[in-house]
């Protein structure tokens, strides 16, 4: 019975990261004692792209793993497959990750069946194994793996809680939109324009992030106003821009679009 | 529209007196009422039953402005046609729901104005522009800060007040951005610090302080657009198209308050020059007016609560957060950029504030300039309370503003009263604690029956067979493909499994009426067969909620909190159950609007509501019983079924049957005779409901 595994590979280029506090020094105390870390923030704050960040900085490879309600346990320990005439055993993220000392990233872990989260919870605590049941296979995590999931508080729903049992087993950092001027920064290289312009869209986000909770679930976050800046570098006025990347990216409701327009306008 | 008999002949003066004299019942003098007659005598029949039709509607709110109606209802169709007419005649009530009789009878003999707006004139309304102002200033501030109409543009930092009406630029598009800059203008006010000096005590230095204020005005206006100009280019921009260039007395003063740091002090050590220099204060466009004294008190008022607040979560965060055993934990602000939220540290160590705390924090920045250090003493010993909402106990109600405030549908007038119903969210007082164990035991062998037959429609996981792709191998399909390939027919590549879950993704809120006319058995058949479905749809795990309602007049409609979305079926809620009692009035659609709102927010597929009342609506005062009542709960339904909300009425009435099919026209419902079939019935309905 053959068994195919994803080959991994490390990032090789560093990928932009500002650091807003004292995450990298925590992630890499959490790394060095091998303890899983949960990341909380709203959308768009950077959560992912520091996991890029700290997987090039501690050289590891990286497996990130979108969740949805539709993730079942073998998406992530692996199935078998049938090629020809045999059964093939493919491995999933989650073990392939294990097998290759990486991070494995869960990202948005409350959108996940309640029931796939559990088997995470073997590899998050002091026993460090996965069970790949299927298999029968009991697999210890070399020193180099460690789990990192992540979550929006921000959805205040019922629904999307994340289970004590699961969230007590993480080492938690929680992630913020960064202050105006660090956040100016951030736009403008990630953007590739100018600082001025640069902090006049993250003016334009505080003042969507004022009317959260008015109207809008969650103001513009980082990555909105990154784009927004990539679409006037490439050569678009910053009014479009605001208005496609930042406006109509939030809501679809008519009269919550005039009231952005607005501060759209005001701010330009 | 019409309410009068067949005939079309016009009505002559004695049958206009007499119908007059009915509709316009409280009217003051008989003499009156013959000048009205004769007023109306002259038109055609159709205009005769309309200004009659209106007359009956609007006299039904207060006799007065349907008397000023129909004197001015001849001139009034001089001007307008029958739909302007209606639209003057709502436009008066609107007033008069929100400020009142003397606005209201202004609005209608200000029809001159009304008609030139009519016909396309530029006027531009706050009615219509107050949504959009309202969000825009919030999405400036952060912190809320309310549009309002009043007589002159002005704010006491907490409130906006603006003009119903402006007609200053020649076109409605800009007066539209007149009240925008204006709205703007007003916020500055609050965001730059103008209230900050004792504007009232600087000003009594002069003899003349009305000139004195008015300088003050503009000079405030000078220093404040450059203000936004730095940090809201656009709309600086926008608000300099519309006043023009600076008059040319204030151009020496633009350069002098056009530093960032030039505060209102700056601004009052010049209003000395110009009054020394004496001379007469332009006009400025959307300037509008000052009030010191209204705008120092609103803001002592804020900056105490807000204290109190910020306070309150320090001393919750100094308990919990200092590591240190013994001695005062160190407390420090950091203070970020301005505007940002506000950093703590403790002992050291950054804190998060929770959310109220933060924005108290941000809204004191905002009136400070910047957290004085009396603000980062911590409260006494003591949890977090952010507002003292639940030691208020009912006899204070009145006392704080409405949690909620609803629209109403008047059919008379076949248009909504504005924010017309205030609505508390009130705590039920726990009950006997051994009630819900007994009903349960009573009913045992019933609840149980109940609970299989729920258990019966709960979703389960299911397995697909033969798929493309799934998590595992289908063997059946497997050995066919064996067999397939062995007889040399093509396989299929369908070999897989895959389980799907079979989620029913439902919410249900109960709404149950909790008026005067309950009490009794009805009121125990309620208790009884919200116990049983609880037993039920807890066998289900769906998400369910429930309220109960009851009120005294549109401004105190309480809605009680029974279990909400997400609350557990515990002790709690169980006694909270058993305390569910009859209260005072069943005004029905403002209950019907609330609980349609907190149900709408839930995140699933298919929302339920099911109300559960025991006849007609009704509210203290004649106004909301009979039709008005019934109408408007046949709206509240329907604008509940616009939202995706399917309802379920369950009343339990014997004589109701008349009304019944029209009011819950909208919705599904089901008439009870019998109290005693209640808990059974509703266990029922709501499984049939929910099967898929």
């Amino acid at each position: 019975m053959d068994m195919l595994s994803p080959q991994l590979a490390s990032i090789a280029e560093e990928p932009y990261y500002q650091a807003v506090g004292e995450e990298v020094g925590l992630f890499e105390a959490a790394a060095a004692r091998r303890l899983p870390v949960l990341l909380k923030g709203p959308t768009g704050c950077g959560k992912t792209r520091f996991v890029e960040y700290m997987a090039w900085k501690l050289r590891r490879p990286l497996v990130t793993v979108a969740c949805h309600d539709d993730l079942t346990t073998a998406d992530l320990l692996g199935r078998y497959l049938i090629v020809g005439n045999e059964t093939v055993w493919m491995d999933g993220p989650l073990t392939a990750a294990v097998r290759a000392g990486a991070i494995c990233y869960l990202d948005e872990i409350v959108e996940a069946r309640k029931d796939t989260t559990v088997v995470i919870h073997p590899l998050a605590d002091s026993r460090r194994v996965l069970t790949v049941d299927k298999r029968g296979e009991l697999l210890p995590a070399p020193d180099d793996f460690m789990l990192v999931i992540s979550y929006n508080p921000g959805y205040q729903s019922i629904l999307k809680e994340i289970k004590p049992s699961t969230r007590q087993r993480f080492v938690a950092m929680e992630f913020d939109y960064p202050a105006p001027e660090l956040e100016t920064q951030i736009v403008a290289a990630e953007g590739g324009v100018d600082l001025e312009l640069a902090g006049k869209l993250v003016k334009l986000g505080e003042l969507t992030r004022n009317l959260k909770g008015q109207g809008l679930d969650e103001g513009a976050s980082t990555r909105l106003l990154v784009h927004a800046a990539q679409i006037v570098s490439a050569g678009r006025t910053p009014t479009e821009a605001a208005n496609a990347a930042v406006a109509r990216a939030l809501t679809d409701d008519p009269d919550m679009t005039e009231t952005l327009n607005d501060l759209v306008r005001a701010v330009f | 529209m019409t309410s009068s008999g067949q005939s079309s002949r016009k009505l002559f003066e004695h049958e206009l007196e007499e119908r007059l004299d009915q509709l316009l019942f409280a009217s003051p003098s008989h003499r009156s009422i013959t000048r009205l007659a004769t007023g109306l005598e002259p038109l055609s029949r159709a205009r005769q039953d309309l200004v009659l039709h209106w007359a009956g509607v609007t006299a039904q709110t207060c006799a007065e402005i349907g008397h000023l109606i129909v004197s001015l209802a001849p001139k009034a169709l001089d001007l307008l046609d029958a739909d302007d007419f209606e639209a003057w005649v709502l436009a008066a009530l609107d007033s008069y729901d929100r400020q009142g009789l003397r606005p209201a009878m202004e609005s209608l003999r200000n029809l001159e104005a009304f008609a030139t707006e009519r016909s396309g004139a530029p006027f531009a309304r706050l009615a219509e522009v107050e949504g959009r102002l309202t969000r825009f200033v919030q999405g400036l501030s952060g912190r809320p800060l309310a549009v309002r109409a009043g007589n002159a543009a002005w704010t006491d930092t907490d409130t906006i007040f603006l003009p119903e009406l402006l007609a200053a630029m020649p076109d409605a598009e800009g007066n539209r951005r007149l009240y925008k800059a204006m709205a703007a203008h007003l916020w500055a006010q609050t965001r730059y610090g103008t209230f900050s000096a004792d504007l009232d005590a600087a000003l009594d230095r002069w003899p003349d302080r009305q000139r004195a204020l008015a300088w003050l005005t503009l000079l405030e206006a000078v220093r404040l657009d450059s203000r936004i100009g730095a940090e809201l280019p656009g709309l600086a921009a926008e608000m300099a198209e519309l006043r023009g260039p600076w008059p040319e007395v204030l151009v020496p003063a633009v350069a002098r308050l056009a530093a960032a740091t030039a505060t209102v002090r700056d601004s009052l050590d010049l209003v000395a020059e110009f009054v020394a220099a004496g001379g007469v204060p332009p006009r400025l466009t959307f300037a509008g007016t000052l009030d010191p004294a209204a705008a120092r008190l609103v803001r002592a008022e804020r900056i105490a609560r807000e204290t109190k607040v910020l306070r309150n979560a320090l001393a919750a965060l100094k308990s919990s957060g200092g590591r240190k055993q013994g001695g005062e934990p160190l407390l420090e602000l950091v203070p970020t950029d301005e505007g940002g939220p506000a950093e703590f540290r403790v002992d050291g160590e950054v804190v998060t504030l929770p959310p109220e705390a933060q924005a108290a924090a941000q809204s004191l920045v905002q009136d400070l300039g910047e957290l004085p250090p009396e603000v980062l003493t911590p409260a006494g010993p003591g949890g977090w309370a952010p507002t003292d909402r639940i030691d208020n106990t009912p006899e204070q109600i009145s006392d704080r503003a409405a949690d909620w405030r609803y629209d109403e549908w008047d059919y008379h007038r076949s248009a909504y009263r504005k924010g017309w119903c205030h609505v508390y969210e009130m705590q039920v007082a726990p009950g006997d604690a051994d009630y819900v164990s007994e009903v349960s035991t009573r009913y045992r062998l019933l609840i149980n029956q109940i609970r299989r037959r729920f258990e019966a429609v709960r979703g389960e996981d299911r397995v697909l067979g033969r798929q493309p792709e799934g998590e595992e191998i289908d063997l059946d399909a497997q050995v066919d493909a064996h067999i397939d390939r062995r007889s040399g027919i093509e396989p299929s590549p369908r070999l897989f499994c895959r389980r799907i879950r079979n989620e029913r993704s439902m919410a249900a809120m109960f709404m149950v009426d909790m008026s005067g006319s309950t009490k009794g058995w009805v009121n125990d058949a309620e208790r009884e067969s919200l116990i049983m479905l609880c037993e039920a749809i807890e066998a289900l795990g769906d998400d369910y909620a429930i309220y109960g309602f009851s009120g005294w007049t549109r401004t105190r409609c309480d809605i009680y909190r029974i279990k909400a979305f997400g609350d557990r079926y515990d002790e709690t809620v169980r006694r909270r159950i058993a305390g569910i009692e009859a209260k005072d009035y069943t005004r029905m659609g403002v209950a019907i609007r609330h609980l349609t709102r907190l149900l709408a927010a839930q995140p699933v597929r298919h929302k339920l509501l099911v109300t559960l009342s025991d006849g007609r609506p009704d509210d203290f005062g004649d106004e909301y019983r009979g039709a008005y009542g019934i109408e408007d709960t046949r709206r509240a339904l329907q604008e509940a079924r616009r939202q995706g909300i399917r309802s379920y009425c369950v009343t339990i009435d014997r004589s109701g049957a008349d009304y019944l099919k029209h009011m819950y026209g909208p919705a599904a419902y089901s008439v009870l005779d019998d109290v005693g079939k209640l808990p059974l019935k509703l266990a029922d309905i709501y499984r049939r409901l929910t099967a898929n």
